[in-house]
């Protein structure tokens, strides 16, 4: 069998004394979409900032293709293949959405610290090929200031393939959107797992998205690994849906 | 034995008065989020009003300490007076614009206290029935100092009993942690506003008034006192009252200790350990780091565009102005003067001085307090190459920026790690450290020192402390007042358009990105601070190559040159042209310094450009260049400014 | 029928350039749980942030009892009586629990109950053992009960909460289920926010739904239960 993308085992954190995450460990591959369910204060977000090197885990291993990337700068996590969303979209307001997407591509090839020719000149095929990619193309000029919450996730999406990763971090990829433009972001995200094979995991409170679109779910409960499995046997877990899912979802699937 | 404790008793009265400055500042700033530049002016009205109740009331028993009390109310209500007149329209503002305005401040009260009390210092009255000394270990300590040294842990006390014992000061540290949820809970901030600038302030009155039998009031006491309270309250933790009480003791046992053991390097210590303090705690003693505030939100900054045709065209303009006008000169000597020339020339260098302070200021989103010490950096970079080797100009031009440059790469690596106010601080420290070593002429101290070590005759003076260096004139064929004028519009046009191209390079794009969303730079493979880091140096050299300038433009150069107010103008310059456009601070600059040019043949001009500040603040709050945006601006065609001049 | 106690008509709010409501209107009667449903960013903290003053309105009107309060100032808004509790909780996380009620304290009102932290411990037993900690070092769910407690202690007669279940374990949402109902009881009118469809139907007496910033649908929450329609177009059920 292949190496995994990620591989993540007995990670923990704690904040004063407080278990944030304990003892996680799971596995991520190729072409898979793994979504991360769990109460506020599970340690979703904890556990997504250790991947992505924003926190320092206290023990256990985070390997990225089989690279041990544990405790890693954020900088070096990106370049060795993460690429992340963020919960409140994290865009360069003062630039237009092409300009957000060739700083990324910029970069991508160390180019940052050149300081002749103009930036905005620079990538300008590649960033519009991949705004294309997210439907953006017609808005690469606007302000990133104006543009509606749901296009702003977009363009995070093209800024975050923009190194060509092989492992997407999307914290919370919804939020915030109408219910339409949810089923088309995570279509979107779907098609572009199986064209480049990489994987992806999410964190998501919307629960249609969750059992919709993920191929696999861990939920997260007080920092520990409560349950992971396919969405049928994640929603038929008693225990997920006693401390979850609660009663609203029961319903559905009684 | 008695030697050392009546220095350590010396130190802890000597301790009261910035005890008192500092926790006000402290208090404003923890409620408001304002930082106060004008509170030292506060100690010094303090000060003042103190003597004249003195006078009134007399100098017996009760009275004189009445008298005390009523100069530290007055002053409060001052503050209370600058809270509800000028604050409170601003809170909305960028922070840093209310700052500049506290900025003005200063100057009318400067000029206030000068026309009310007269440019003579005056000797401060004696305390009744405390006006002798005990003897301690057979050595002798003024009474005075006794009730100084009670006063501190007395207010210290008074302050926690207020903040932790009262509903008032239960809203206040709420107020400081969230004001938009107070407001929600039904609480008025106006008055928790109000009340807390009036503490704050009585508080700088009461420092002011109680130092008055040591030290007396003067007119240099507010920003003499401004900056030892910013290293108290920066080394203490904002909006710390015991940090600021430990720092403050800390600071004034350090004086009095150090004017013993480095009777010359006193003021360089205080801001060294300032220094120290920062890079092993950030945030202070007892300090936290800053909480993302519920405070106003900037409106983002438009994208930036290349020039567009009217920018050009004005551009363009303006250069064939600067060109034609040594012609005009030559011609029509009557009307456009030597003094024309001078003044253009003084203008361009602050310009370029500007636009290099803007550079890590706005795209880099790093407020630098304490660039003067490359602007004056640069100046001595070359003045001292000139003294002490003879070096031609066209050497000292390039040893200017690079020496600087040497400088923010030193300082930078300290200052990057921080962000925000603590940023601005520690820039302001090392500026301080750096002025004190040219004021002081450290260097001349330590080459004595090792001279005496390995018995070499050392020189005796290098910087030569206040008398500066003097005799640095340009090279022949650059000598005539027409070609100096020549080559300082050609460096600094140069210069301009330099940084300009570096900010729409990747590199400036870069920084930009920094500063909207650390987190998503991060998330992109940006080494932010590495970025900054460079920023800081790049704009480090063009800030002493404007000193360069200006060093070949006056013939000499004198520690004022590095001084906190010539950060301070600088500071105001690109906030006054607007943070937020490359044309900014260009037209700040040029503005300030030909109005400057302007009060300064008037009497009272301090309090001429103080008021000009503060009405642009009140119309204009987002710079000159914004003059566009408002009914005025848009009705004369300047079209919306910030976007237009981008 | 009873009167209003609050009601907003046709309002308007806007972020920059962004409309975030259009012509909202929705109004409380007294005595009554009505709940505002729909997903995030559909608009329900901003109402009721423009309710409580904290965003400037546009357009439109917001009376309590019949009186204008549009355009008040949230302190203002308070002191007459609306109490507010928001989403992120918002304590003040260096005071102690005591400190943070004592923030809330305000003077007794007419026709509303009287709070005081005593009365508050009994309702929520958890927050009394702990009375002198910093806010900060409470659980989420702790917190949540203690920014509600604090927003009693100003005895308002009227309460805004938005999204009370959000993040909070099962076992807590019952328990916050059964203060709205105390509450209620004691004679309060409730408006609340929620995305949790069966926390909203076991507390309230009539729903809105909000999407985009429009009102959507309005009615009891028996019609609600029986229009699968509505049910299936507006919300994550």
């Amino acid at each position: 069998m292949s190496t995994p993308i990620l591989e993540v085992s007995n990670l923990s954190k704690a904040y004063g004394g407080v278990q944030a995450v304990q003892d996680v460990s799971f596995v991520l591959n190729a072409g898979e979409l793994l979504a991360l369910i769990g109460p506020n204060g599970a340690g979703k977000t904890t556990c997504f900032n250790m991947l992505m090197g924003q926190i320092k885990p206290d023990s256990g291993v985070i390997r990225l293709k089989g690279n041990d990337i544990t405790g890693r700068p954020p900088q070096r996590i990106w370049r060795m293949g993460v690429g992340r969303t963020f919960q409140i979209t994290a865009t360069f307001t003062s630039m237009t959405v092409r300009e957000n997407v060739q700083m990324a591509l910029i970069n991508h090839q160390h180019a940052s610290r050149r300081w002749w020719k103009p930036a905005a000149a620079t990538d300008v095929a590649h960033a519009d090929a991949l705004l294309g990619r997210v439907g953006m193309a017609e808005q690469g000029d606007r302000a990133c200031s104006v543009l509606a919450y749901g296009d702003l996730k977009r363009v995070e999406l093209a800024v975050a393939l923009a190194n060509d990763p092989d492992l997407l971090l999307m914290d919370e990829p919804t939020a915030g959107m109408a219910p339409k433009e949810r089923i088309e972001l995570m279509q979107l995200a779907a098609d572009i797992v199986s064209e480049r094979g990489i994987g992806v995991l999410f964190t998501e409170h919307d629960m249609d998205v969750v059992f919709a679109h993920a191929h696999r779910i861990m939920v997260l409960n007080r920092g520990c690994l409560l349950a992971e499995g396919a969405p049928k046997s994640v929603r038929a877990n008693a225990q997920v849906r006693e401390i979850y899912l609660g009663s609203t979802v029961r319903a559905e699937v009684e | 034995m008695g030697d050392f404790i009546v220095t350590l008793l010396t130190g802890l009265s000597s301790a009261a008065a910035l005890f008192l400055v500092a926790s006000g500042l402290s208090i404003i700033f923890g409620v408001t989020r304002i930082v106060n530049f004008a509170h030292g002016s506060f100690y010094m009205l303090g000060s003042y009003i103190g003597v004249t109740m003195v006078t009134a009331l007399g100098s017996g028993g009760i009275a004189y300490w009445l008298a005390l009390l009523i100069a530290a109310v007055a002053v409060g209500v001052i503050g209370v007076a600058m809270e509800v007149l000028l604050l409170r329209r601003v809170y909305q503002a960028p922070e840093l614009f209310q700052l500049i305005a506290t900025f003005g401040v200063i100057l009318v009260i400067q000029d206030v206290t000068l026309w009310i009390w007269g440019p003579e210092d005056i000797v401060g009255p004696r305390a009744p029935g405390l006006s002798g000394a005990v003897t301690i270990f057979g050595e002798k300590l003024p009474e005075y100092d006794l009730v100084l040294i009670a006063v501190s842990p007395v207010v210290l006390i008074g302050l926690w009993l207020l903040f932790n014992r009262t509903r008032w000061g239960t809203l206040v540290r709420a107020a400081t942690l969230d004001r938009q949820m107070v407001a929600a809970l039904g609480v008025n901030q106006r008055w928790l506003f109000t009340g807390v600038l009036f503490l704050g302030s009585a508080l700088a009155g009461l420092g002011g008034a109680i130092q008055l039998p040591k030290g007396g009031a003067d007119l240099l006491m507010d920003f003499n006192i401004i900056a030892a309270a910013f290293v108290v309250v920066v080394v203490g933790g904002m909006g710390s009252i015991g940090g600021a009480f430990l720092a403050a003791m800390l600071i004034g046992l350090l004086q009095t200790f150090g004017i013993q053991i480095f009777p010359n390097s006193t003021l360089i210590l205080m801001f060294l350990v300032m220094a120290v303090v920062l890079i092993f705690r950030p945030w202070g003693l007892l300090g936290k780091p800053e909480s993302p505030g519920h405070g106003p939100v900037e409106a983002p900054e438009a994208p930036l565009r290349p020039a567009n045709r009217k920018l050009r065209i004005i551009g363009s303009g303006v250069l064939a102005f600067l060109l034609m006008l040594p012609v005009a000169h030559l011609l029509l000597p009557s009307i456009i003067g030597d003094f024309t020339l001078v003044l253009v020339v003084e203008i361009m260098i602050y310009v370029l001085f500007a636009a290099a302070l803007h550079f890590i200021m706005g795209p880099g989103g790093l407020v630098s307090f304490g660039h003067a010490a490359f602007f004056g950096g640069g100046a001595y970079a070359a003045a001292l190459m000139v003294k002490f080797t003879d070096a031609p100009m066209e050497i000292a031009f390039w040893v200017a920026p690079i020496g600087a440059a040497l400088l923010a790469i030193l300082f930078g690596w300290f200052c990057v790690r921080l962000t925000g106010v603590y940023f601005a601080m520690l820039t302001l420290a090392f500026a301080q450290i750096a002025w004190a070593i040219m004021f002081q002429d450290a260097p001349a101290s330590v080459a004595k020192a090792l001279g005496e070590w390995f018995g070499w005759t050392a020189v005796e003076q290098i910087t030569a402390g206040d008398d500066g260096i003097l005799g640095i004139w340009p090279a022949e064929w650059a000598s005539s007042r027409v070609t100096y004028y020549y080559l300082t519009v050609g460096l600094v046009v140069a210069g301009l358009l330099v940084l300009r191209r570096i900010l729409f390079a990747p590199f400036g794009y870069t920084l930009r990105a920094g500063r909207d969303s650390p987190l998503r730079a991060a998330a992109i493979g940006i080494d932010l601070k590495q970025h900054q880091w460079i920023a800081f140096t790049i704009s480090g050299a063009f800030a002493g190559l404007a000193g360069a300038l200006f060093v070949y433009s006056k013939g000499s150069v004198f520690p004022t040159s590095m001084e906190i107010a010539r950060s301070f103008d600088a500071l105001l310059m690109v906030l006054l042209g607007g943070v937020h456009s490359l044309v900014g601070p260009i037209v700040g600059a040029a503005t300030f310094t030909w109005l400057n040019d302007i009060f300064n043949e008037l009497s009272y001009w301090r309090f001429l450009l103080g008021a000009t500040i503060i009405a642009l603040v009140l119309l204009l709050p987002n710079g000159l260049v914004s003059l566009g945006d408002t009914s005025v601006g848009r009705r004369l065609g300047l079209g919306p400014g910030r976007e237009a001049l981008a | 029928m009873s009167v209003a106690v609050l009601e907003a008509e046709g309002l308007h709010t806007y972020y920059g350039g962004a409309h975030i409501l259009s012509d909202l209107s929705l109004s409380l009667r007294d005595g009554e749980v009505v709940v505002l449903l729909g997903r995030n960013g559909a608009g329900k903290t901003t109402t009721m942030k423009s309710i409580m003053g904290l965003v400037r309105v546009r357009a439109g009107s917001v009376t309590m009892h019949g009186r204008n309060i549009t355009g008040w100032e949230p302190h203002v808004i308070a002191c007459a009586g609306v109490g507010y509790v928001p989403e992120d909780r918002r304590i003040f996380s260096d005071l102690t629990i005591m400190e943070n009620l004592e923030v809330g304290r305000q003077p007794a009102r007419e026709g509303a109950p009287t709070w005081t932290p005593e009365r508050l411990f009994e309702l929520f037993p958890n927050l009394a053992e702990m009375r002198s900690r910093p806010g900060g070092r409470i659980s989420g769910g702790e917190q949540q009960m203690l920014t509600l407690a604090r927003t009693l202690m100003g005895n308002p007669r009227v309460l805004l909460l938005d999204e009370p279940s959000e993040g909070l374990a099962p076992v807590i949402i019952d328990q916050m289920a059964a203060t709205i109902q105390a509450l209620k009881e004691q004679g309060l009118s409730i408006l609340l926010s929620e995305q949790n469809l069966h926390f909203a139907t076991s507390v309230s007496d009539r729903a809105y739904i909000i999407e985009k910033g429009r009102i959507r649908y309005d009615g009891t929450m028996e019609e609600l239960a029986a229009n699968a329609e509505v049910r299936n177009t507006y919300l994550t059920v």
